[in-house]
């Protein structure tokens, strides 16, 4: 077993620096890195060029980082809920890259399993595809997208054990176990950390081998963006 | 009259066919989920990473962890899967779901669809639409038939950038439902009430009108 534990926030975003780039797991606030974002701020890095489907809200997940100007640039599918986010974007302060989700999703994971690039249709005929290769296969075109290369990887897990195995919950799952591969150095934080063993393998969304460091986060908020309920009849 | 934001849906609800997987998109689409006929079953896809999402939670069993891709709050049915983005995506463009339903500024009668950015507006992003768009083997588009001053989404091309190029096979309005072949909409039926006439003032497109076009029913 190879130990990934490191003790807290502060010693996994060990090597952080200005002007790197990020991997973020997410969708809206659902299953965001909250401890490392938190940490981000701390550190008061900036410069940074964040991969993440979404950019949170205007007081909480990478909202907070917008907050501080810390983000150059973003590289996101949907970026609404945030007004200071709209006013850096129009005000030319942040650089703004929108990418299919779909598209997103997979230069992750294409990151992380040795892809280079891949052919996707989505996206063809529009702006998306400008400037990029296209190609024809079976009578259909497609779009030629890239890998990414993010130096750090920063991922939220609902349980991990020591050897940085992950299982996550509902769909807080979404970016992160491709954001996992992907990163050189992935971080994870996850909700309730357990000694090797613990988990039944037969249950590990992400196994550890992707994961560099791993360690038990605190103080979840766990948002809700859209409170939607059926009233009690 | 017109048909209203509910209607639309019910009318598009009964396209929906028995085993299929269904992703519908953010606001009328989403309404389609209410009016599912009682003799199919069908599981609606998010594409957050969810297959069988059931109707919102009961008050006080909001799950942080549960919701849809508009993220709101949602529960999870029998039978139901979870799983990662790239996951949802390879059965999205993998063609595994057989209907998409989403909203549009604007549809050409080539069947091109436009419904992420208005130059010069604030632009949030396509999330999962051009991937939905570009591969689903049938997609029904659910909008009205004009703008808020009264000019038609129905055009012979589209002035918005586009989300997809020639994907879009039908369309349902507050107006009528149509279906876009030989680069033009055919007129199939019209809401009640509405007649022929109106529906050509208000489309802009190439517009086929063939025999007696039959009200829509309910």
């Amino acid at each position: 077993m190879i130990n990934k534990v490191v003790k807290n926030a502060q010693e996994a975003l060990n090597g952080v620096e200005n002007g790197m780039t990020f991997m973020l797991g997410g969708f809206g606030l659902c299953g965001i890195p909250e401890n490392c974002i938190a940490e981000l701020v701390r550190l008061g890095v900036s410069n940074l060029t964040c991969i993440s489907n979404n950019a949170g809200v205007d007081d909480f997940g990478l909202g907070l980082l917008l907050k501080k100007r810390q983000i150059k640039k973003m590289v996101s599918s949907y970026v609404g809920e945030n007004e200071e986010f709209e006013r850096q974007m129009l005000s030319g302060e942040l650089d703004v890259e929108l990418i299919p989700q779909g598209t997103l999703a997979e230069r992750c994971r294409a990151t992380g399993a040795g892809i280079p690039a891949f052919y996707t249709p989505a996206g063809y005929g529009t702006e998306v595809a400008e400037g990029k290769e296209t190609r024809e296969f079976n009578g259909k075109m497609y779009v030629l997208e890239h890998a990414f290369n993010p130096e750090f990887a920063f991922v939220k897990a609902w349980k991990g054990d020591t050897a940085g195995n992950l299982i996550f919950k509902g769909t807080a799952r979404n970016f992160n176990p491709m954001m996992a591969m992907a990163g050189k150095i992935t971080v994870a934080e996850v909700e309730e950390l357990v000694e090797a063993g613990e988990l039944d393998p037969n249950q590990i969304h992400t196994p550890g081998i992707f994961v560099q460091r791993i360690f038990q986060g605190k103080d979840y908020e766990k948002r809700i963006e859209q409170r939607t309920v059926t009233p009690k009849s | 009259m017109a048909l209203s934001k509910q209607e639309i849906a019910q009318r598009i609800a009964q396209e929906l066919q028995d085993k299929w997987y269904v992703n519908l998109g953010i606001g009328i689409p989403t309404l389609v989920a209410n009016y599912i006929p009682k003799n199919i079953d069908v599981v609606f896809q998010s594409e957050n990473g969810m297959l069988g999402m059931g109707p919102f939670p009961i008050e006080g069993e909001e799950d942080a962890d549960l919701i849809n891709a508009g993220k709101q709050t949602v529960t999870i049915l029998k039978g139901s899967s979870l799983f990662d983005s790239a996951m949802s995506f390879a059965m999205i463009r993998g063609q595994h779901v057989q209907l998409t339903v989403l909203g549009a500024m604007e549809v050409s009668q080539n069947g091109d669809i436009a419904n992420w950015k208005i130059p010069g507006k604030m632009v949030k992003g396509m999330g999962g639409a051009m991937d939905l768009v570009a591969s689903a083997e049938n997609i029904i588009v659910a909008m009205m038939h004009t703008d808020k001053a009264g000019a038609s989404k129905l055009l012979k091309n589209c002035s918005l950038p586009l989300t997809g190029v020639n994907c879009v096979k039908k369309v349902v309005t507050n107006l009528a439902y149509l279906e876009i072949r030989n680069n033009a909409f055919y007129l199939i039926e019209r809401a009640p009430g509405v007649s022929v006439e109106e529906i050509i003032a208000a489309t802009e497109g190439t517009l086929i009108v063939e025999g007696e076009i039959p009200e829509m029913k309910f």
